[in-house]
């Protein structure tokens, strides 16, 4: 049966969470089964306030071939980190 | 709390606590043959609920029995005739359609008794009322978006979906008769009168029938009985399993 249902991809907000986070994915008629079977998969242990989920066809991804490409320039710029300010004691939370 | 042991609030906690346990223990059947793992773990969800709220229910009952037996004896060591579920809870599972629309018309019956025992003069009854129905609202929204599927599915799924509602519709009559037992918490305004409770059932299975595009059936024969411990072949082989390991080793612990 679950090879006639869409793949859906399961974001969950936690209590604390300011963000959804992907958990994981699952198999759905439609978008409101596809909420309750991730109520239901997902967030027994109450680990949500909020449930998002998403066709997994609908999600556009970024190539693996171009990883390359994309992220390693990143990696020899060490000056985009804000790591060479001196931080005042006042300042909390960072 | 005082009470006595002929108290009809015990014999009304024993039916709110019954039919929740003995349609929980029918739905754990299903732990593994779910059709799909995400409804497997569903039922199993709404079947681990209804078993909470039976020992929350049976917890009560032992309380105003004060006769010394534990909701754990309630459970286990009563045989057939005293157990005061109805035949509608105790129903075989069946196909999915037959566990899914026996869901959804207990579902809608629980979710409106829960709402009339919110008022209860017993704050206990209010109180796991209260907790119940949270749980309940998603049991009867997760079996009506399925009823509505099976019903408005495939040809295949609408014919299971409609004979299990014209099989199952005669254990519907019994949830909305009263008794000795309802007018007396009734009169001490701590339960409700079943009839009341037909309305607010109508308003709620109605609509899902007709989004399902099934039809609702005529009232015609009906089957009752459970609720004074009258009850169908079925109920016999559920308490042999449930009850077999606690009264096969007294007092096992694990």
């Amino acid at each position: 049966m679950t090879e006639d249902w869409p793949l859906w991809e399961v974001f969950v907000r936690g209590r604390q969470g300011l963000s959804h986070k992907h958990v994981g994915s699952l198999h759905a008629p439609d978008a409101e089964m596809a909420v309750q079977n991730a109520r239901d998969v997902y967030t027994r242990r109450r680990e949500g306030e909020s449930i998002w989920v998403v066709r997994s066809s609908d999600i556009v991804a970024s190539d693996p071939n171009d990883k390359g490409s994309l992220f390693d320039p990143a990696d020899a710029k060490v000056y985009r980190h804000p790591t060479f300010y001196i931080v005042p004691d006042e300042v909390e939370g960072l | 709390m005082m009470a006595a042991a002929d108290d009809p609030l015990f014999e009304y906690l024993l039916r709110l606590g019954d039919n929740d346990l003995i349609l929980g223990h029918r739905l754990s059947e299903w732990c593994g043959h779910g059709p799909v793992l995400e409804e497997d773990i569903a039922i199993s969800n709404i079947a681990l609920d209804l078993i909470g709220q039976a020992s929350l229910w049976l917890d009560l009952a032992a309380e105003v029995e004060c006769g010394g037996r534990s909701s754990d004896e309630l459970a286990y060591k009563r045989d057939v005739l005293d157990w005061r579920n109805t035949i509608l809870a105790e129903q075989p599972n069946g196909d999915f359609a037959v566990t899914m629309t026996r869901q959804f018309l207990f579902d809608c019956h629980h979710h409106a008794l829960l709402t009339a025992l919110l008022e209860s003069a017993n704050t206990d009854v209010a109180a796991v009322a209260e907790k119940a129905l949270k749980e309940v609202t998603y049991h009867r929204r997760h079996s009506g978006e399925w009823l509505i599927r099976l019903g408005d599915g495939t040809e295949e799924s609408h014919g299971r979906a409609q004979t299990a509602l014209d099989n199952l519709w005669v254990f519907t009559h019994e949830l909305f008769e009263a008794d000795g037992v309802d007018q007396a918490v009734v009169a001490a305004g701590t339960g409700v009168d079943p009839a009341h409770l037909k309305a607010a059932w109508d308003a709620m299975v109605n609509p899902v029938l007709a989004e399902a595009t099934l039809q609702r059936p005529a009232d015609g024969w009906s089957i009752r009985g459970g609720r004074q411990g009258v009850h169908s072949e079925h109920l016999g082989y559920i308490l042999a399993e449930m009850q077999f390991l606690p009264r096969a080793y007294p007092d096992a612990v694990w």
